[in-house]
C-alpha cells in the first residue's frame, strides 16, 4: 500500500522545527506578524495557567481545581520538506513570563517588535532576552501616523547593545517581516562566528 | 495540603487571562505526563495501523490524537488541531506513548544549536518565500 510505504519512508525522517519568539509591548504588532508571515492561518493553542502540580506528585484534588488559560499565537514557515520555522507570539503581560521560559527554551532567537510611540513597552522583553543570551533583533514597527523616528535615536532610547541589528519594518507586511527573521538569522550566525554570506 | 480558600486566590483572574476552566478533566487529574516535559515542538509521529480497539480505555481525544499523529505533526499544532491546552496534550501523548501507540522525538540537538548550514538553509529559504 502505498501509504505505508509512505509511512515506512517517513520513519526515522523527523524534520527539525527552529522556534523563533515575537515579542514586544501590548499592541506593537506581534500577532500581526506572526499573521503576515504564515503559511497557514494563525493557530492557536493555550497554555494552562496554573500551579497544580508544581510542587508535589500528589494529584489528589487537582481534577477540582479550577484555573485559567492564556493564549498563545504561532505560526509556521515551510523552508524544505527538512526545516520548519516556527513563530510564537509572546504573552504580552509580565505575569505571564514562566511561559516565556517554555517557549525560549531552545528558540533560535527572537524578534522584539518597538512601537515608537510606547517605547518602554518592549524594555521587559529586551532585558528578558539580554539576561539569558538568546540572540535578537529589534523591528521598529512603523505605524500609520506614528512619528518615524531615526534608528539611531530608538538604539539610544534602548541603550541597546551596538551589534543588536535594528531594522524599520511593517509588521503587516510579509516581505518587511521576511526582512526582519533574515537579520535575525544572519545576527544569529554572526554570534556564532560563521557569518552567513550576504548572497 | 493546599489551604487556599475561595476569594482570594489567583490574582491573574480577570479579563486578559482565559476564562476558567477545568482543563484536567479530560485527563483525570493528571498534569504530568508519564514521559513529561515534551518540547512544543516534539515532533509526534503515530505508529502505522495501530490497533486502537485494543485500548478500550482511551478517550476519543487519545484517538484523534493518534489520527492526526499519522503523518507526523508537532505537538504544538496537535493541541491548535484538537483545541486542547498544550498541557493536557502533554498528558494524552503521555498515555499514548506508554502503550506504545505514538513516538516522540524531542527537537534534536540541532535545533538548540543549528550549524552554519541549517543557518544557511533557513536564509536561502526565506528570500525565496
Amino acid at each position: 500500500m502505498d501509504s505505508v510505504r509512505y509511512d515506512a519512508e517517513r520513519r526515522g525522517h523527523v524534520p527539525i522545527a527552529l522556534k523563533i519568539l515575537i515579542a514586544g509591548g501590548f499592541g506593537a504588532g506581534k500577532t500581526t506578524l506572526v499573521s503576515a508571515l504564515s503559511e497557514v492561518r494563525p493557530l492557536q493553542t493555550e497554555e494552562i495557567l496554573t500551579g497544580a502540580g508544581v510542587e508535589t506528585d500528589d494529584l489528589s484534588g487537582v481534577e477540582t481545581k479550577s484555573t485559567t488559560t492564556v493564549a498563545m499565537d504561532f505560526g509556521r514557515i515551510t523552508i524544505n520538506d527538512d526545516l520548519q520555522l516556527y513563530l510564537f507570539g509572546t504573552p504580552g503581560q509580565d505575569r505571564f513570563w514562566f511561559l516565556w521560559d517554555e517557549l525560549a527554551f531552545g528558540a533560535l532567537g527572537a524578534v522584539v517588535l518597538a512601537d515608537t510611540r510606547r517605547l518602554a513597552d518592549c524594555f521587559p522583553s529586551i532585558d528578558y532576552f539580554e539576561q539569558r543570551g538568546i540572540p535578537f533583533v529589534v523591528g521598529v514597527n512603523c505605524f500609520d501616523g506614528s512619528r518615524r523616528f531615526s534608528l539611531d535615536s530608538v538604539r539610544r532610547a534602548l541603550d541597546l547593545d551596538p551589534e543588536v541589528p535594528m531594522v524599520l519594518c511593517d509588521a503587516r507586511d510579509r516581505q518587511s517581516g521576511k526582512t526582519v527573521l533574515i537579520s535575525l538569522v544572519e545576527h544569529v550566525a554572526r554570534q556564532r562566528g560563521e557569518p552567513v554570506s550576504a548572497i | 495540603m493546599r489551604t487556599e480558600l475561595p476569594g482570594h486566590q489567583h490574582e491573574w483572574l480577570d479579563d486578559d487571562a482565559g476564562p476558567v476552566v477545568r482543563p484536567y478533566t479530560l485527563t483525570g487529574g493528571r498534569v504530568w505526563p508519564d514521559g513529561n516535559g515534551f518540547d512544543l515542538v516534539a515532533y509526534v509521529l503515530a505508529r502505522p495501523d495501530p490497533d486502537l480497539a485494543a485500548y478500550p480505555e482511551l478517550h476519543p481525544e487519545h484517538r484523534l490524537l493518534v489520527e492526526l499523529a499519522g503523518r507526523g505533526t508537532p505537538l504544538v499544532e496537535l493541541a491548535a488541531d484538537l483545541d486542547l491546552a498544550v498541557g493536557v496534550v502533554r498528558v494524552l501523548l503521555g498515555d499514548l506513548l506508554s502503550r506504545g501507540l505514538v513516538s516522540v522525538h524531542q527537537p534534536p540537538r540541532a535545533t538548540y544549536l543549528p550549524d552554519n548550514d541549517i543557518l544557511k538553509a533557513v536564509v536561502d529559504g526565506l528570500r525565496a518565500l
